[in-house]
C-alpha cells in the first residue's frame, strides 16, 4: 500500500470553509514518492499548509468526500438494557454483571423502561418519527466479550426513524456567522453494549470486563450527508450537546460513552459513489475530524496513483494520525439475524392511542415525553442571540465549553454592566485565561460574582479598562480577595478629581513642548501620544476620554 | 401410598399417617432401586431430605405451605437449579452448577415440595426417544410391566431377557419414566414439540403442556424460545391442575408471561353435552397405527354418546408443520447455542492456540451430533442470501398453521381431540435403527403444531395396546383455556379408568438385587 499521503492536508476550520463554499473538497497538486517519505509519520495534519481555496487546475477532476457516521450513545441510567445491573464506569472488573449479562442459560432480557423512554427522548430532539412499535433482534458473532455469541439489537424496526440533526459550521472568526447545516438521521436503535476485551500480548492471554456487557447504548446512524472532518466533527459535537441536554447520555468521549464510526468514500461529483471504508475507534471529537480527513485524503491518493479502495475497516493511529486497516476484521461477516424471541414487540403510546385506564407504570407515553423535553442547545443559542444581541459565533462558544454558559447566566445574573461587555469579558478574557491554564470552567479562581462585581466597577467607571485587566488577574491568583479590596488596595480608582487631572495635562503639554507642536501642526496621532503620557503620569488611573477632552480644550485654549 | 393423588397423599400428610421425611425416604429408596431405567441424572438426595425436615417441622407446627408440602418431585436436567448440577445431558454443561433457580423451580420448592432429582433426556431436549443424551437412554418401566411382560410371554417370537425394553419417548423421557416409577408426584418437563406428551403418552401419564405464556420460562435452558413451555407430567389430571395452579401466572423475569386473574381451580364436569369436540381430520394419517385409530374414534364415540357435538374439522396446514418446525428450530438452535464457548461455564477444550481454535474445539467435544446438525442447518437458514427463503417463508407457514387452529375453535368447537403418538413405545433396539432427524419429524407429527400456535394440549392414557403398553389420545384447548382443557381431561379419564401400572415384577426382580428391602412400601394402587 502506498504511505500514507498527508500533503493536501489542510487546517480543519479553513479547510471546512472549502466544503461550505463548494460542497466538496478540492484538491491541488500531485504526490509524488519523494514527498509522500518526507511526510510520512508526521503527526498531524494540521501541520499541512492549507491549498483548497484554490480552484482545482486545468484537467484535473474535483474530488467529493461522502461521510456517514454511525454514532453509539450509552444511556444514561441506573441499571442495564436488558437485566438489573448498576451502569458505572471504572468500577472493579466484573462487578457489575448479573447472571443474563453473563449470559448463563436459561436467562431472558427484561427491556428497562428508563431505556426507551430515553431513546424516544432522544427521537424526539432529532426530529424523528417515533415508530410506535419496533423489534428486537439478534445479530450473531463469537467475540469473547460479547458471552451470548449474539447482541441484542434492532435491525427490522428501530425505535426512531426519518430524523434530522442540525449544526453550524463557522464562516469564520470575523464575521462572527454561523452557517447552518443539516445532516439526515436515519434512525435510532436500542442495543447492548459488549463487555471489553483487555489483551495482554506478553502472556498471550485476553483479559474479559464484562461490567460495560449489556448497558443500553442507542446507535444513532447518520446519512451520508457530510463531507469532511469538519462538518462531522461539529454534527457529533451538536449531537453530543444535545444528549447532554436531554441526559439521555453523559456522551463523554474519553469514557467510551460516545463512540463514532465513520463510513468514507471518495468519488467524482456526478458519478457513482465510490467503495467505501469504515472507520473506528474515534475516541476524541478532534481524532474524529483528523481521521475523516486522512481517510479522505489517502482515498483520493490512492485513487489518483490507480489504485483501489477496499471495503475494510480501519482504525485510526493517533500518534501516527493516520488509518490503518483492521486485519482481524477483513473478513465480511454474517450476522444472521433473527428475531429475539424472548421479547414481545415493544409498543408505545401517544395521548390519542393510550388505552384506557391503562398502568401509566406499564405504558410508556410520547406525548408525556414530548412535553418534559428540556430546552435544546439550538434554542439556547438562539434565545442568546435574542436576548442579549450576541453574535451566533459567540452563543456557539458559550454552550460549546462546559459550564460556560452557566457561568455566563450568573455573571450576568449580578452584573449592571451591558451584556455586550460580559460576553466579550467571558469570551475573550475568562476563556482566554482557562485555556492558557488548560481549566474546565468549574476549576476557574474566578467566581461569577467577583466577575460580577468587577464588571461593575468597570461599569459604573470606578477603573479604567486596562484597571480592570489588572484586577481581573489579581482575581486569578486565588487570594481570596474581592475586586473592591484589590482596587482599593493598588489604588487603581479612575481619578475623579477634575482639577488634579487638568493639572496632570497641564505639566505633560509643558514637558513636551515637541509633541504639542505636532498635535497644533495637525498631526491627528499626536494627541494620543500626550493621551498616553497623561495615563503613564495618573499611573493608569485617569479615564483617557477625560483626558482627551481636558487636553483638547487646553491645546485650543 | 405411592400411588395416591396429590391430594389423597396432602392428606395423609396433614393427617400424620405418613411424614414428609418417610415419604422421602420411600422415593429415595424406589429411585435406588429403579436406578437402571436411568431416569435420574442428579438424585438430590441430600437436599430432599433437608426439604423433607423442613416440611415435617411445618406439619408438626400446623404450617403446611398447601399441597404440594412435602411431596416429591422430580425436574428435568434442563431447568437450573441452584446449586444442583445442570447438565441437559451433554457433555457441554457437565459440572455445570447454575448459581439460581428456574422460576418453576423456585415456585415448587416455594410451595415446599421436595426436589427428588433431575431426571434424564434427550442432549439439550433434542430427540423424541431419551436415547441422545450423553449419559444414556431412558427405559420405560412399563418395559417391566405385568400387563406388558404377561402378554409377552404368550408371544413365542418375544424373546426373553432384558434386551428388548422399550424407549420413554422424549425429551423429557425421565421426568416420564421418574414419574410412572413411583419415583415422585409429579415432575417438570419442556415441550417444544411434544417432549412432554410424547413421553407421557408411552409411559401412560398424565402430560400437560400449557398455553405459552402461562407459566415461565426463565431458567429453562432453551430449545425453541418462541415454542418451548414447561410441561407438567403426573398420573392424574388433578396432580397436573394443582402443579399448575402453582406454576402459572406472570414472572417478571420473562417477558413472554401474561399474568391470570383468578387461580386455577378444577371442578368436575357432569355434563358435556354442552361441548364441542373437533376430531382434525388430516390427523389420520396412514402411519397411524390401527390400535390406536380404533381407540380415537371409539373415545369420540364415547364424548358423542354422553351428549357431546362431536364434528370434523380441517387443519389444512398440518402437513406443512414438521418441515417448517426444522427450520424455525434449527434456526432458534444455532442462536441459543452460540453462547456455549467454553468461556464462562461448561466444558472448555484444552487447546489454547487462539481463541476461535478453543471455541471450535470446545463445541465439537461439547456438543453431540444432533446438536451439531441442528447448529449447522440453523446458520444456513439464517444466512442473509437464505433468510428470506426459509426463516420468513417458515414464519409464514407458521402463521398459517396457527390460523387453522383459530379458524377451528371459531367454528364452535371447545376442544380438539387427536392421538398423541402413531403407536405404542416401540423397543430401544427398534428406535435406534432410524436416526434422530428422522424419528423426532415422525414422532412429533401430532403434538408439534400445538407449539407452533402457542396452544394448550395434554395427553390422557386411555387404554393398554394388544402389547399391554399404553396408548394415550391429546386433547388440545384454546389459548390460554387451560382450565377448561383439563377440565374436559379430568372428564375422559374419569371415563376410561386406564389402569396402574403393575411394576411388582420390576420390584421383585430388583428386590433380588437389593437385598432386605422392604418393597411392600410400593403399596400400588388396585
Amino acid at each position: 500500500m502506498a504511505a500514507p499521503m498527508l500533503r493536501w492536508g489542510c487546517r480543519g476550520r479553513r479547510w471546512a470553509l472549502a466544503c461550505v463554499d463548494g460542497g466538496s473538497c478540492h484538491r491541488r497538486g500531485a504526490p509524488t514518492g519523494s514527498t509522500s517519505n518526507r511526510i510520512r509519520g508526521q503527526s498531524s495534519v494540521a501541520q499541512q499548509p492549507l491549498h483548497t481555496a484554490q480552484k482545482p487546475r486545468k484537467g484535473e477532476h474535483k474530488w467529493a468526500a461522502v461521510v456517514g457516521l454511525e454514532i453509539h450513545a450509552q444511556i444514561s441510567s441506573n441499571s442495564k438494557l436488558f437485566s438489573g445491573s448498576q451502569v458505572r464506569f471504572s468500577a472493579p472488573p466484573n462487578s457489575l454483571v448479573s447472571f443474563f449479562d453473563a449470559s448463563l442459560p436459561g436467562t431472558l432480557p427484561v427491556l428497562n423502561r428508563r431505556c426507551v423512554e430515553a431513546a424516544v427522548m432522544t427521537g424526539l430532539a432529532l426530529n424523528c418519527h417515533i415508530n410506535k412499535k419496533s423489534l428486537f433482534d439478534r445479530k450473531h458473532y463469537f467475540y469473547a466479550d460479547l458471552p451470548a455469541g449474539y447482541q441484542i439489537t434492532q435491525h427490522r424496526l428501530p425505535i426512531a426513524v426519518n430524523g434530522s440533526l442540525t449544526y453550524g459550521i463557522s464562516a469564520g472568526k470575523e464575521c462572527g456567522q454561523v452557517i447552518p447545516k443539516m445532516v439526515r438521521v436515519k434512525q435510532i436503535q436500542l442495543e447492548q453494549d459488549s463487555g471489553k476485551s483487555l489483551h495482554d500480548d506478553l502472556r498471550s492471554q485476553t483479559l474479559i470486563d464484562l461490567n460495560r456487557a449489556g448497558v443500553g447504548l442507542l446507535e444513532v446512524v447518520l446519512e451520508p450527508d457530510l463531507s469532511c472532518g469538519e462538518e462531522a466533527a461539529t454534527a457529533v459535537r451538536e449531537l453530543q450537546l444535545i444528549l447532554q441536554a436531554l441526559g439521555t447520555s453523559q456522551a463523554n468521549m474519553a469514557e467510551g460513552q460516545l463512540r463514532v464510526d465513520a463510513n468514507i468514500s471518495v468519488h467524482h461529483p456526478g458519478e457513482p459513489l465510490g467503495v467505501r471504508t469504515e472507520v473506528k475507534n474515534l475516541n476524541s471529537i478532534r481524532f474524529l475530524a483528523k481521521a475523516i480527513d486522512y481517510e479522505i485524503q489517502r482515498q483520493i491518493s490512492e485513487l489518483e496513483n490507480g489504485g483501489e479502495i477496499l471495503n475494510e475497516t480501519r482504525s485510526f493511529h493517533e500518534k501516527l494520525g493516520c488509518t490503518v486497516s483492521m486485519r482481524d476484521k477483513e473478513a465480511k461477516q454474517d450476522y444472521r439475524f433473527m428475531p429475539e424471541p424472548n421479547l414481545p414487540p415493544l409498543l408505545l403510546y401517544d395521548a390519542t392511542s393510550l388505552p384506557t385506564g391503562a398502568d401509566p407504570q406499564q405504558v410508556i407515553n410520547i406525548d408525556q415525553i414530548r412535553e418534559t423535553l428540556p430546552e435544546l442547545p439550538s434554542v439556547t443559542r438562539e434565545r442568546l442571540v435574542q436576548q442579549y444581541g450576541m453574535l451566533p459565533e459567540h452563543s456557539f462558544t458559550l454552550l460549546n465549553e462546559v459550564g460556560l454558559l452557566e457561568f455566563f447566566q450568573n455573571v450576568m445574573k449580578e452584573t449592571r454592566a451591558e451584556p455586550k461587555k460580559v460576553t466579550s469579558w467571558v469570551l475573550n478574557i475568562f476563556l482566554g485565561y482557562l485555556k492558557q491554564e488548560n481549566l474546565a470552567v468549574s476549576e476557574s479562581p474566578v467566581t461569577p460574582s467577583a466577575l460580577a462585581e468587577l464588571l461593575d466597577l468597570l461599569d459604573s467607571r470606578t477603573i479604567s479598562s486596562s484597571a480592570a485587566k489588572q484586577v481581573f488577574e489579581e482575581l486569578w491568583k486565588r487570594e481570596g480577595k474581592t475586586p473592591g479590596q484589590i482596587v482599593s488596595e493598588k489604588q487603581l480608582e479612575l481619578m475623579q478629581d477634575r482639577g488634579a487631572l487638568e493639572q496632570f495635562c497641564y505639566s505633560v503639554m509643558k514637558d513636551h513642548p515637541q509633541v504639542v507642536m505636532d498635535v497644533k501642526k495637525g498631526n491627528p496621532r499626536a494627541i494620543n501620544k500626550l493621551i498616553g503620557l497623561v495615563r503613564k503620569a495618573t499611573l493608569n488611573r485617569a479615564d483617557p476620554a477625560v483626558i482627551k477632552e481636558i487636553l483638547e480644550k487646553q491645546l485650543s485654549s | 401410598m405411592l400411588g395416591q393423588t396429590l391430594r389423597e397423599v396432602s392428606a395423609a400428610l396433614k393427617q400424620g399417617q405418613i411424614t414428609p421425611t418417610e415419604l422421602c425416604q420411600k422415593c429415595l429408596s424406589l429411585i435406588k432401586k429403579t436406578k437402571f431405567l436411568n431416569a435420574y441424572i442428579t438424585v438430590s438426595e441430600e437436599v430432599a431430605l433437608k426439604q423433607a425436615e423442613e416440611s415435617e417441622k411445618r406439619y408438626k407446627n400446623g404450617q403446611s405451605l398447601g399441597d404440594l408440602d412435602g411431596i416429591p418431585i422430580a425436574v428435568k436436567d434442563n431447568f437450573s437449579t441452584s446449586g444442583i448440577e445442570t447438565t441437559c445431558a451433554s457433555n457441554m454443561l457437565k459440572g455445570y452448577v447454575p448459581p439460581y433457580n428456574a422460576t418453576v423451580v423456585q415456585k415448587l420448592l416455594d410451595q415446599g415440595a421436595l426436589l427428588m432429582g433431575k431426571t434424564n433426556l434427550d442432549e439439550f431436549a433434542m430427540g423424541s426417544g431419551s436415547t441422545d443424551g450423553v449419559f444414556g437412554p431412558v427405559k420405560n418401566p412399563w418395559s417391566y410391566s405385568k400387563q406388558y411382560r404377561e402378554k409377552r410371554k404368550q408371544n413365542p417370537h418375544s424373546e426373553s431377557g432384558d434386551s428388548d425394553w422399550l424407549i420413554t419417548g422424549g425429551s423429557s423421557g425421565g421426568s416420564a419414566a421418574a414419574v410412572s416409577a413411583f419415583t415422585c408426584y409429579a415432575a417438570l418437563g419442556s415441550d417444544t414439540g411434544g417432549s412432554t406428551r410424547n413421553p407421557a403418552a408411552h409411559c401412560g401419564l398424565v402430560g400437560f403442556k400449557p398455553s405459552y405464556g402461562l407459566i415461565s420460562r426463565h431458567g429453562l435452558i432453551p430449545l425453541v424460545n418462541s415454542m418451548d413451555v414447561p410441561g407438567i407430567l403426573t398420573r392424574y389430571v388433578d396432580d397436573a391442575a394443582i402443579v399448575l395452579g402453582v406454576l402459572a401466572g406472570h414472572d417478571p423475569k420473562d417477558s413472554t408471561t401474561v399474568p391470570i386473574n383468578k387461580p386455577l381451580v378444577l371442578s368436575s364436569l357432569e355434563d358435556v353435552s354442552k361441548l364441542c369436540i373437533g376430531i382434525p381430520k388430516e390427523y389420520l394419517v396412514p402411519e397411524l397405527s390401527s390400535e390406536i385409530q380404533s381407540l380415537w374414534s371409539r373415545a369420540a364415540d364415547l364424548f358423542e354418546s354422553e351428549g357431546a357435538k362431536v364434528i370434523e374439522v380441517s387443519l389444512p396446514h398440518t402437513s406443512y408443520s414438521i418441515v417448517c418446525y426444522h427450520v424455525l428450530c434449527t434456526s432458534e438452535v444455532a442462536s441459543n447455542m452460540a453462547r456455549f464457548d467454553g468461556l464462562q461455564y461448561g466444558h472448555r477444550c484444552d487447546i489454547d492456540v487462539s481463541t476461535e481454535a478453543m471455541y471450535a474445539a470446545t463445541r465439537r467435544e461439547g456438543f453431540n451430533d444432533v446438536v451439531r446438525g441442528r447448529i449447522l442447518s440453523g446458520n444456513f437458514f439464517l444466512l442473509k442470501e437464505n433468510y428470506e427463503n426459509y426463516f420468513v417463508k417458515a414464519q409464514k407457514v407458521r402463521r398459517l398453521i396457527a390460523n387453522d387452529f383459530v379458524n377451528a375453535f371459531n367454528s364452535g368447537v371447545d376442544v380438539l381431540l387427536t392421538p398423541t403418538t402413531l403407536s405404542e413405545a416401540v423397543p430401544y433396539l427398534e428406535f435406534i435403527k432410524e436416526d434422530n432427524r428422522t424419528r423426532s419429524a415422525q414422532d412429533d407429527i401430532f403434538t408439534q403444531a400445538v407449539n407452533m400456535a402457542g396452544l394448550p394440549a395434554v395427553n390422557i392414557p386411555i387404554a393398554l395396546s394388544n402389547q399391554g403398553l399404553p396408548i394415550g389420545l391429546q386433547f388440545i384447548g384454546r389459548a390460554f383455556c387451560d382450565q377448561q382443557l383439563l377440565t374436559v381431561a379430568k372428564w375422559f379419564e374419569k371415563q376410561v379408568q386406564f389402569p396402574v401400572i403393575q411394576l411388582q415384577e420390576l420390584v421383585d426382580n430388583c428386590s433380588a438385587i437389593l437385598e432386605n428391602e422392604k418393597l411392600a412400601s410400593v403399596s400400588l394402587k388396585q
